[in-house]
């Protein structure tokens, strides 16, 4: 029952962190009808950022203080790493769609590229408090602190970014975008602003995916290739919430983490099987689209 | 006529190129800076290697073309189809020790299945959400090869080619990198020959229409699902036949080189510097990307180029990020590829367009109507 209770606890971390690394994806998709394959690489940046500011900065700072200060580096240069994209390689292809997707495609090869260039295949480790090392005993199950974070740190995103899209101007401007793009810019509003702002949202939430995915599931440790790895399953937890909707990534996301934690769990320990996990995320999403082709709450097919 | 005079000089030129390339194991000149082998001889060990990929990678590079050039089906997927190439064929003939051809035929049997299958699946989605499918589905395949279920595949440490029954000129090493060049060769003009026959029938033409128009393909009554997977299984079958072609060059199928989502951006991106959609760009683009890639590995590894300082040599010293970011350039600065630059500075030589051609198709007539 504890094993039970812990895998299931895991299973909500991981959901959290592919929301985090899908609904930005979506937006963007909802909204530019861009499949932005850079995204991979906004995580990767996001991790590295967290890592370089908790290792240059003097530690006196205290590490949860330092870790506080990686966790906001790490959005902060996922939202840089977005804005940019978007400015300097997004808008000039406007009218271009596959333009605009290959372009991502080439971004993201260069820039792996250049950090397998500067770091190698090796990892780079982030340092954390002690406190995200331990776990808490909630009744016969020992849950891993690094766990609460994530699944606090998701919620928090997943609830801001329902306000902002329901509350706020920029928020509304953006829904009526994924709706009806033409029907927007057609009312006199600069949907390019949008664009650009989308951007930036979904940078920053890949860059909190990337360093929280770093520090919960891979031992603290970031590496060039990190990124694109768990970008394939963003494009699927996409695919079966549905694209362009938001609810419907946490959704997914929810259902993913949970099927591949469990697969693993109970199957996993067989000669063969090691991939079971993932292999079960593929089937999912094949069972889905037999099931609904538009996702799980798309609207757009 | 003016029609008739292009397509002879083109076929002159490429006659010639074939021609040129056939008798290069044969030549032994000494060629300084150029050559993406260690040793500056044309017909070295290495040169020749490269050689045999470039041509390798052209045919599967044609063979995506159909699908994303013609047809307009953007598929993240076809490293799947190369990697099933190489690994079926690989289990064949070291675990099984089968003979070469019912090894060769179980391969391509077991590559379409998979691509009727899969393509099936995939094509029930269209535009992006196909792409991230095909993309899933490819990954898959690189967890189960990873997996090494019943120890088939060699997981993580790959699966060396053995089998004693392979005829001599395939089985050694450097005596017979000749005739696997001419294997290499012959599978581009092969590959080349059937997609020609296939994007000049009216088949291909219904590709070309799949991808200007679909909806008004589905109102004239012609089903595009039918000729979607058409397409999808014929550029799967050829990145098969890649694989077998490629297990041959390299002699060993390792999971993070055969089955990973860098193949298929790679193909992507030779398509795309070569100009999609049409049939010389794909096999130009390929050839070009596979000869510098491996051409700036060598140049990363002369002593000289190891005592530039760290901001100079790290950048330059990555394939990958050359390449990346000469593709990005393409992509916003010559959308055309080579071909469409090309295209561009000749206008009076070249070929009639995709376009023109796709406009006095039968097809493209049955739609104005």
């Amino acid at each position: 029952m504890s094993v039970f209770l812990s895998i299931t606890f895991s299973g909500v971390a991981l959901g959290a962190i592919y929301f985090l690394a899908a609904s930005g994806l979506s937006l963007i998709y909802g909204l530019m009808d861009i499949l932005n394959f850079a995204h991979g690489l906004f995580m990767t940046l996001g991790a590295y950022a967290g890592w370089a500011v908790a290792v240059h900065l003097p530690s006196s700072i205290g590490a949860p203080g330092l870790f506080a200060l990686s966790v906001v580096a790490a959005v902060l240069g996922g939202a840089l790493a977005a804005g940019i994209t978007e400015v300097l390689f997004i808008r000039p292809l406007y009218g271009r769609p596959v333009s605009q997707i290959l372009v991502t495609i080439g971004l993201d090869l260069a820039v792996v590229g250049l950090l397998l260039g500067g770091f190698g295949s090796n990892s780079v480790r982030i340092p954390v408090p002690l406190w995200l090392i331990e776990a808490t005993k909630v009744g016969s199950a020992n849950l891993p602190n690094v766990d609460f974070l994530a699944i606090a740190l998701g919620l928090a995103v997943l609830f801001s970014l329902e306000w902002f899209l329901r509350r706020t101007r920029y928020g509304i401007i953006i829904r009526a975008g994924v709706e009806n793009r033409d029907m927007v810019s057609a009312l006199g509003i600069d949907v390019g602003k949008a664009f650009t702002l989308v951007f930036v949202i979904g940078g920053a939430m890949a860059g909190l995916a990337g360093l929280l995915y770093a520090v919960v599931f891979s031992g603290d440790l970031v590496s060039p290739l990190q990124g694109d790895s768990l970008l394939i399953f963003a494009f699927i937890v996409v695919v079966i919430g549905g694209l362009g909707s938001i609810r419907g990534s946490a959704l997914a996301a929810l259902i993913v983490g949970f099927v591949q934690d469990y697969t693993n769990l109970y199957l996993g320990g067989h000669s063969g099987f090691a991939e079971v996990g993932n292999l079960s995320v593929v089937l999912l999403l094949a069972l889905v689209l037999e099931w609904r082709p538009r996702g799980l709450m798309g609207s757009v097919a | 006529m003016r029609a008739i005079k292009g397509l002879r000089r083109s076929t002159i030129v490429a006659s010639v190129l074939l021609l040129l390339f056939a008798v290069v194991p044969l030549v032994g000149w000494h060629v300084p800076w150029v050559l993406p082998g260690t040793l500056d001889v044309v017909n070295s060990t290495g040169t020749l290697e490269v050689l045999a990929l470039c041509f390798m990678f052209a045919g599967i590079a044609l063979g995506y073309d159909v699908m994303f050039g013609f047809t307009g089906l953007l598929s993240l997927g076809p490293v799947l189809y190369f990697a099933s190439g190489v690994y079926v064929f690989d289990i064949a003939l070291t675990r099984w020790q089968w003979p070469l051809f019912p090894a060769l035929a179980l391969t391509l049997v077991v590559s379409f299945v998979l691509a009727l299958v899969l393509g099936a699946i995939a094509l029930r989605v269209d535009g992006i959400a196909f792409a991230m499918v095909t993309l899933a589905f490819a990954q898959a395949f690189f967890y189960l090869i990873e997996d090494n279920p019943h120890n088939l595949t060699g997981g993580d440490t790959g699966l060396a080619v053995s089998n004693l029954r392979l005829p001599s000129i395939l089985s050694g090493a450097v005596a017979n990198t000749r005739s696997i060049y001419w294997i290499a060769l012959a599978f581009l003009v092969v590959t080349y020959a059937v997609v020609w026959l296939v994007t000049e029938s009216v088949t291909g033409h219904v590709f070309v229409a799949i991808r200007e128009n679909e909806a008004r393909l589905n109102v004239l009554g012609i089903r595009p699902f039918r000729f979607k997977l058409a397409s999808y299984v014929l550029s799967s079958l050829i990145a098969s036949a890649g694989g077998v072609v490629y297990l041959l060059i390299i002699g060993t199928a390792v999971p993070s080189a055969v089955a990973s989502t860098t193949v298929t951006l790679s193909v992507l991106i030779m398509v795309v510097l070569g100009g999609a959609g049409t049939r010389w760009g794909a096999v130009a683009g390929a050839i070009i990307y596979v000869y510098l890639q491996q051409y700036l590995l060598k140049i990363a590894a002369l002593p000289s180029f190891t005592t530039l300082p760290a901001p100079l040599r790290v950048p330059l010293s990555q394939p990958q990020f050359l390449l990346g970011a000469l593709f990005v350039l393409f992509v916003i600065f010559v959308p055309g590829g080579i071909a469409g630059l090309v295209g561009r500075l000749s206008t009076k030589r070249a070929a009639p367009s995709l376009a023109s051609r796709w406009r006095d198709s039968k097809v493209a007539k049955a739609i104005e109507k």
